[in-house]
């Protein structure tokens, strides 16, 4: 490897400041230094630094991620030959599902890479690692049948107008990849909601066995007539299993990456282990939504949607609840940054994300609006924190 | 060292040739000159050293071994207990022993005009590679109490004292002190910092001064008083991973550090000496002397110049961090083989507010909060936030945490330096 570095080093004063190529010095930049881990010294105190870098903290929301976007990698193929009334084989339904998760992947990455470097070079700020993750996270909350054309849009509008209008990663107040997600959701309707979405069928649309549907389960307990129970609905449902361990484990169509609970806890866990996703928020997010869907259930009355009756641990399953609350409402920089605002944070959007499910006819799904517009409110509460932390200096002075 | 004394600006009282004696006025400050700074041995300037823009940098003075010591005064036990604060003050101002106290907010050498509203004196050190004070004040007790005494004259409020709650037994100068008020903390380092004691005993509220004092400089102080002049006497700890052997020296101050530790006790490779502690101490180079303050030098690995390929790829078995990112954190096996060097390891980034900083600064304050109220020079803001409680090294860790690699020890003094200006 020790050629590659002796190129780099060769070529490296062009990149600076006078050199020829000096305009291209983040690009150069940022392949040197995910190629080789700078060896910059300290130059004053403190002499020694921690190993941790942003580098390494996004490599493990990565890892961390993994068993989610694996399982949705398999989970595609799975509902693509469950439809087909085949037995879905463990190889097949990857090989499909890597087929078609790849193309948006690489759309994401390429698109999103493309305005990052744009910016770095034209605003002169280092390429940041926070892409690493919105490049991943973004196909991950994408039904499998997403046209990757909408796929290259909606990620440059969550990168350009999510996070570089504001100065880039660590200045954005949005989360990148939920933007991208929310412009999906508004600007394309048809491909992102409904029925129709979710399971990848392709050229094979004859052979769909007669009983197929595409629904989510939140769709199909949202569709519960007034006064019905929405549990009763998900076990009526004909097609799928809907029950609660097979919401759990996620083998139910969906958003790629959202349909698995488990892969999200075991997301969680790495999370929470390394610490590098903050326990408070996700703790906070789930018994947010816990408290108010048992609000709900206990408001229902017989004229209300059958939504009020879906129990509150199926809630924490369903859709993109254990997903966004592991990996969305996490984003450090778009979560409140105080670890008091961080418990009111979690709180808000557990509760915002049951409130629009349940209340809202409209939207099936709430996490996502949930997660958008309480980042939007964290500097708010954040400001609260601080501001209490000012009073009680204060308040010892007098 | 005339830069180590922060915010001094040096007139200097002697030229090249001169003789000087033990206790001998070198130079003093142009603001407050009541403050000299004296000779810590006799002997004649060979060389007077200045930096950039014509700054102060380094008096050597050849030692002529005789010790020959300007007296400041001649005080009886009795004398002691009759004389004022303004008396004392003036003592230590002449003998050269004022610079010891350091006054917070702003962490700089006390101005002789303040009454503080208290004294504080840390009586442990959590740092890394610290020396234990408890070993150090062995012999002293009856200086430190001397010291004490006299100091507490200085202040309307008390003197306390911090001890590690942890310790089994205490030097006796602890043990036996009195007059003041003592509190035990316990736990892991910045515990020892006398900022965070500070912080948890009675918190400074605007508009207040209080002093802080090493230990070992209140005996100094005590044996001062007993011995009529000034005190160069120093412990200090040599210690690091690049030393073949950890050692204590009883030595002066001013004392080049070749004479201590030859190259031979130097593991091969290049090395970052560090006068105090690698958190917070300043970077000195080989040839440097023993501080003024520090009674701990550094010695550790400066970083390899080699580059790892796709390093943050790695496992990490043996990598040492604080967060739980690399295994080294589970297994227990590793965790003493680990050598810190002085890379920066990665790129400067916007903050990420992780949650960590508040784990490693344990006082009622929002570090990164603060950091932004500097960056954006909202004096208000600062205040608020609690700055003037802060020195750089009760952040120190923050800056070691960090993962964007911020140094809030430098932002901390940015904001400082301009409240002072402005303020």
């Amino acid at each position: 490897m020790k050629f590659i570095e002796n190129i780099l080093d060769k070529h490296r004063d062009r990149f600076e400041k006078g050199g020829d190529l000096s305009k291209w010095k983040p690009l150069f930049e940022a392949t040197d230094t995910i190629l080789f881990w700078t060896n910059e010294r300290t130059k004053i105190s403190p002499h020694v630094r921690d190993s941790l870098d942003l580098k390494r903290f996004m490599m493990m929301v990565i890892v961390a991620l993994v068993p989610s976007t694996l399982f949705g990698i398999y989970n595609i193929g799975y509902q693509h030959y469950y439809a087909l009334g085949e037995q879905p084989e463990l190889w097949s339904s990857f090989l499909f599902g890597f087929m078609k998760f790849l193309p948006i992947v690489i759309v994401s990455y390429a698109v999103g890479g493309f305005w990052e470097v744009l910016f770095a070079i034209i605003r002169k700020h280092e390429v940041n690692e926070g892409f690493l993750v919105t490049g991943i996270l973004f196909p991950l909350t994408l039904p499998p049948t997403i046209p990757l054309w909408q796929a290259a849009v909606a990620i440059s509008f969550g990168v350009v107008i999510g996070k570089e209008v504001f100065g880039g990663t660590g200045m954005n107040v949005l989360n990148p990849a939920l933007t991208a997600r929310a412009f999906v959701f508004f600007a394309y309707p048809g491909k992102i909601s409904g029925d129709k979405v979710w399971t990848a069928i392709d050229l094979a649309k004859d052979k769909v066995v007669d009983t197929f549907s595409g629904a989510t389960p939140l769709l199909v307990a949202s569709n519960t007539e007034a006064g019905g129970q929405a549990l009763q609905s998900l076990h009526n449902f004909q097609y799928g299993d809907f029950g609660f361990t097979n919401l759990f484990l996620g083998f139910i169509p969906g958003s790629i990456g959202e349909t698995s609970a488990l892969c999200a806890l075991i997301g969680a866990l790495i999370l929470i282990i390394t610490r590098v996703g903050s326990w408070r928020i996700i703790v906070s997010v789930f018994a947010g939504g816990y408290l108010t869907a048992f609000l709900m259930n206990v408001l229902s009355g017989a004229d209300s949607t059958g939504m009020f009756t879906l129990p509150p641990y199926y809630h924490l399953v369903m859709g993109g609840f254990a997903f966004g609350a592991v990996f969305m409402a996490t984003d450090p920089v778009s979560a409140a940054q105080t670890n008091t605002g961080k418990w009111f944070y979690g709180l808000l959007i557990g509760a915002l994300a049951i409130l629009v499910r349940v209340v809202n006819p409209a939207y099936p799904e709430g996490m996502m609006l949930a997660i958008l517009f309480m980042n939007v409110f964290s500097p708010l509460i954040d400001y609260y924190v601080v501001k209490g932390n000012i009073k009680r200096r204060l308040k010892r002075a007098a | 060292m005339p830069n180590e004394f922060r915010g001094i600006k040096a007139r200097l009282n002697i030229k090249p040739g001169d003789a000087v004696k033990i206790g001998s006025v070198l130079f003093e400050d142009k603001t407050l000159p009541e403050i000299k700074f004296v000779s810590p041995a006799s002997g004649k300037v060979l060389e007077i050293n200045r930096g950039e823009r014509r700054a102060l940098m380094e008096i050597v003075i050849e030692n002529d071994l005789k010790d020959e010591k300007e007296a400041v005064g001649t005080w009886k036990k009795d004398d002691l207990k009759k004389m004022d604060a303004n008396a004392i003050k003036e003592a230590l101002l002449k003998g050269g022993m004022w610079p010891h106290i350091i006054q917070r907010p702003f962490s700089k050498i006390a101005n002789p005009a303040d009454t503080p509203r208290d004294i504080f004196i840390s009586g442990m050190d959590t740092a890394p590679l610290a020396a234990d004070p408890n070993f150090i004040m062995e012999g002293m007790e009856e200086y430190f109490q001397t010291g004490l005494d006299l100091i507490a004259k200085l202040t309307s409020g008390k003197v306390h004292l911090s001890l590690d709650l942890k310790n089994k037994s205490y030097a006796k100068a602890f043990e036996n002190a009195t007059g003041v008020e003592k509190h035990y903390f316990s736990g892991p380092h910045p515990a020892g910092n006398v900022g965070v004691q500070i912080h948890h005993i009675n918190a400074l509220r605007r508009g207040e001064i209080l002093w802080t004092i090493k230990p070992f400089a209140v005996a100094l102080i005590g044996k001062f008083f007993t011995e009529g002049y000034y005190q160069s006497e120093r412990i200090v700890a040599v210690a690091g991973s690049s030393l073949k052997q950890p050692k204590y020296f009883k030595t002066i101050n001013g004392t080049p550090i070749t004479m201590l530790v030859p190259e031979t006790d130097v593991v091969d490779g290049e090395v970052r000496v560090v006068s105090g502690n690698i958190l917070s101490g300043r970077k000195i180079t080989p040839s440097g002397y023993v501080s003024y303050y520090d009674n701990l030098i550094s010695f550790i690995p400066e970083g390899t110049r080699r580059r790892k390929l796709l390093g943050y790829f790695h496992p990490g078995f043996k990598t040492p961090s604080y967060s739980n990112t690399y295994l080294s954190k589970f297994l227990m096996m590793a965790r003493k083989d680990y050598v810190l060097d002085t890379k920066i390891h990665g790129g400067k980034r916007a903050f990420v507010a992780t949650g960590d900083y508040e784990n490693v600064l344990p006082m009622d304050i929002l570090p990164v909060y603060l950091a932004k109220s500097i960056i954006a020079d909202d004096i208000e803001e600062m205040e608020g936030l609690g700055i003037l409680e802060l020195d750089e090294e009760d952040v120190a860790l923050c800056s070691y945490i960090c993962l964007s690699k911020t140094n809030f020890g430098y932002l901390l003094r940015r904001g400082l330096n301009y409240i002072e200006k402005e303020g």
